[in-house]
């Protein structure tokens, strides 16, 4: 039951009207805020809110915890790196290479989920957090990725004042797009599919939810978009170590992310992500301080999960909600005393109408 | 190569016990707990930097360092269980313990680095140097030392699983917790000492893996963890005696490819891991089923 209010609930905090002006506020960021430090915690971010929502696409909406997501964020990113070495590619060309990196790890995801996906909670999450250390481990030991000794990117000759806005607008449209794609997930039969699975997997079989196809697109698509993602990211930062690519505070920082804001919610992921990340760039820039954020991170988990375990925006909502319910408590049982009153004829509906109105009061 | 090999299955054996007994401590937490804890291999670094404290700045010799690392590991499992694991409930448990235990990881890796920073050290007496021809190799004694405390540990595992009231109350709370509460037993009690003895084990297992690992970092958290993870899975989540071969037996794989593939031998973990799942989903020695909801 608990399920399906949260489901419902934070469409309501996401009118248009917010949205626009949202999206609008995102364009002009880089033009207002022309210090490259500004623009490049900008595009960091946009790269979170695309994987966190795409994350959540997944996880958020199936209920299996993938802890393992760097695997295909990874693989976009070398695929990216290796691509645009060996075909010779680099400028505003080099983005042509996002669809196609997302498609390799989107291939990479099927066989994973497909072993995966077989089992489920605890060994299902410590199932993707091996796949993670397997991808770590081949990117240190493999030639294609260059060993622990990395890759480098290109870096395209563009003007130092704007270098970072060709990025920061590709990540702008595939946050942007992501988020979309989750609403229309969230209100298709897919989605409600994948709803299903999360709330209880063998009754939602019963009913004829072909589980596995159901499950195994929604990783698919997930790991797509991520892949874009990790291409994005790592065309951005220029360079590709093992250790940086595959890393395992990566998983954990998109799972607090979407935790933080909502878990399953479409806004949730975006909102933790919008929070979340720039706190952290930020506590990276303090010098010698580069444990701090990890202490920090793992703090804020427990108080999340401790104290707000629904997240930001179905707590606010939720409580919200009561508010509203509690006016129109007031109202409601007042309206039907007074028509038990006025009805006259029913004598056991009489006072069961008047002790409600008497207790809302 | 013939000693080679037979010095590689030798140190897996020997190394595996100790394997086993840390991948022992998760298991029981699993069983009674339902939780996996991930923090469980950060725990056996902070153990191994406890002892590293005491040897250096104390001068205490590993061994008789242990009374002091033991009761204080079980003292930080207990309390962790108590501030975030109790207080978790509801159908979203299982991944927030995780989370949780995720969380305390982080946590703990992150003061490490602040107190320590991210240079190797490692833990020396004169029994880490110090040599025991058996056969045709020789073999530190820290490995036969390493193996004795893990095979008195465990005994003593099991000692108190099957030979204490108490115990008799932790495997009552594994099979049904629900009418444990009904007999009487006071699961949270049960519970906060299991998760104490689960992370105690850590003390000895950081012990001997910061004596024969050649070096340790607050990164070395997720090396052990992924294997400590793949060798449960392996055995089957709550099965002790199932940890217990999985651990030895991987470990002596391990080292054996070792010999030929230094940089891949640690993929033997995973993808045996992965192949055992996608033939039998509950593990080799799983008594539960690992897809119930």
């Amino acid at each position: 039951m608990t399920g399906m209010r949260r489901w419902h609930m934070p469409d309501r905090g996401l009118p248009l009207a917010g949205v626009a002006v949202l999206i609008a506020v995102v364009a002009v960021f880089p033009l207002v805020f022309t210090n490259p430090t500004a623009t490049n915690f900008g595009v960091i971010t946009l790269v979170f809110v695309t994987v966190a929502s795409a994350w959540n696409l997944f996880s958020g909406f199936s209920g299996y915890l993938s802890l393992g997501h760097a695997v295909f964020y990874g693989t976009g990113a070398y695929f990216l790196v290796v691509a645009a070495r060996d075909w010779n590619l680099d400028g505003i060309a080099v983005f042509w290479l996002l669809p196609l990196a997302g498609a390799v790890a989107a291939l990479i995801a099927v066989p994973l989920g497909l072993v995966a996906l077989r089992v489920r909670r605890h060994t299902f999450v410590v199932i993707t957090i091996a796949f993670f250390f397997i991808a770590q481990l081949s990117a240190s030991n493999l030639k294609v990725t260059g060993g622990s000794s990395g890759l480098l990117v290109p870096v395209p000759n563009w003007a130092s004042a704007t270098y970072n806005n060709p990025f920061y607008y590709v990540g702008m449209l595939l946050a942007v797009g992501t988020v979309a794609l989750s609403v229309l997930v969230r209100r298709s039969r897919f989605g409600l599919q994948l709803r299903a699975i999360r709330d209880d997997e063998d009754r939602a079989a019963g009913l004829g939810v072909r589980a596995m196809p159901v499950k195994l697109s929604a990783l698919v698509l997930s790991a797509f978009i991520t892949g874009m993602a990790g291409a994005l990211w790592v065309y951005f930062i220029a360079e590709a170590y093992p250790q940086f690519v595959f890393d395992p505070l990566f998983d954990l920082a998109v799972v607090l992310m979407a935790f933080f804001g909502g878990l399953g919610t479409v806004a949730g992921p975006v909102l933790g992500a919008l929070v979340l990340e720039p706190t952290q760039l930020w506590l990276n820039l303090q010098p010698n301080n580069s444990y701090l954020s990890e202490i920090l991170f793992g703090v804020l988990f427990l108080v999340v999960i401790l104290f707000l375990p629904r997240g930001v925006l179905p707590t606010a909502a939720e409580y919200a909600n009561s508010e509203w319910a509690r006016k129109l408590a007031l109202r409601l049982p007042l309206r039907r005393g007074q028509a038990a009153a006025t009805d006259g004829t029913g004598t056991a509906a009489a006072p069961a109408g008047s002790e409600t109105a008497g207790t809302a009061r | 190569m013939a000693s080679e090999i037979s010095q590689a299955i030798a140190a897996g054996i020997l190394g595996g016990c100790v394997y086993a007994l840390m991948a022992a401590g998760l298991t029981l937490i699993f069983g009674v707990l339902d939780i996996i804890n991930v923090a469980q291999g950060i725990l056996v670094v902070l153990g191994a930097y406890l002892s590293y404290v005491l040897s250096v700045h104390l001068h205490l010799d590993l061994l008789v360092g242990l009374l002091i690392t033991v009761p204080a590991m079980f003292i930080i499992g207990v309390a962790i269980y108590w501030l975030f694991i109790r207080p978790l409930r509801g159908a979203e448990r299982t991944s927030m313990t995780l989370l949780a235990c995720f969380a305390v990881a982080l946590i703990i890796e992150g003061v490490l680095y602040r107190e320590f920073g991210a240079n190797y050290v490692s833990l020396s007496a004169w029994y880490t140097t110090a040599t025991v021809h058996i056969f045709d190799f020789y073999l530190a004694d820290i490995y036969l030392i390493g193996f004795g405390l893990a095979v008195v540990a465990v005994a003593a595992l099991y000692f108190i699983l099957y030979r204490t009231t108490f115990g008799r109350a932790v495997r009552a709370t594994m099979q049904n917790q629900v009418a444990a509460r009904l007999i009487g037993i006071d699961v949270n009690r049960v519970s906060a000492v299991t998760f104490g003895i689960g992370t105690a084990v850590t003390a000895i297992g950081g012990m001997v893996y910061g004596a024969i690992s050649g070096g340790f970092t607050p990164n070395s958290g997720y090396d052990l963890i992924s294997r400590l993870l793949a060798i449960v899975i392996l055995a089957g989540m709550g099965s002790i005696g199932g940890a217990l071969v999985a651990a030895v037996f991987m470990t002596t794989v391990e080292a054996v490819v070792d010999i030929w593939q230094p940089d891949w031998s640690v993929a033997v973990f995973y993808l045996a891991m992965v192949i055992i799942l996608t033939f039998r989903p509950t593990g080799l020695f799983g008594r539960r089923a690992a897809r119930a909801q």
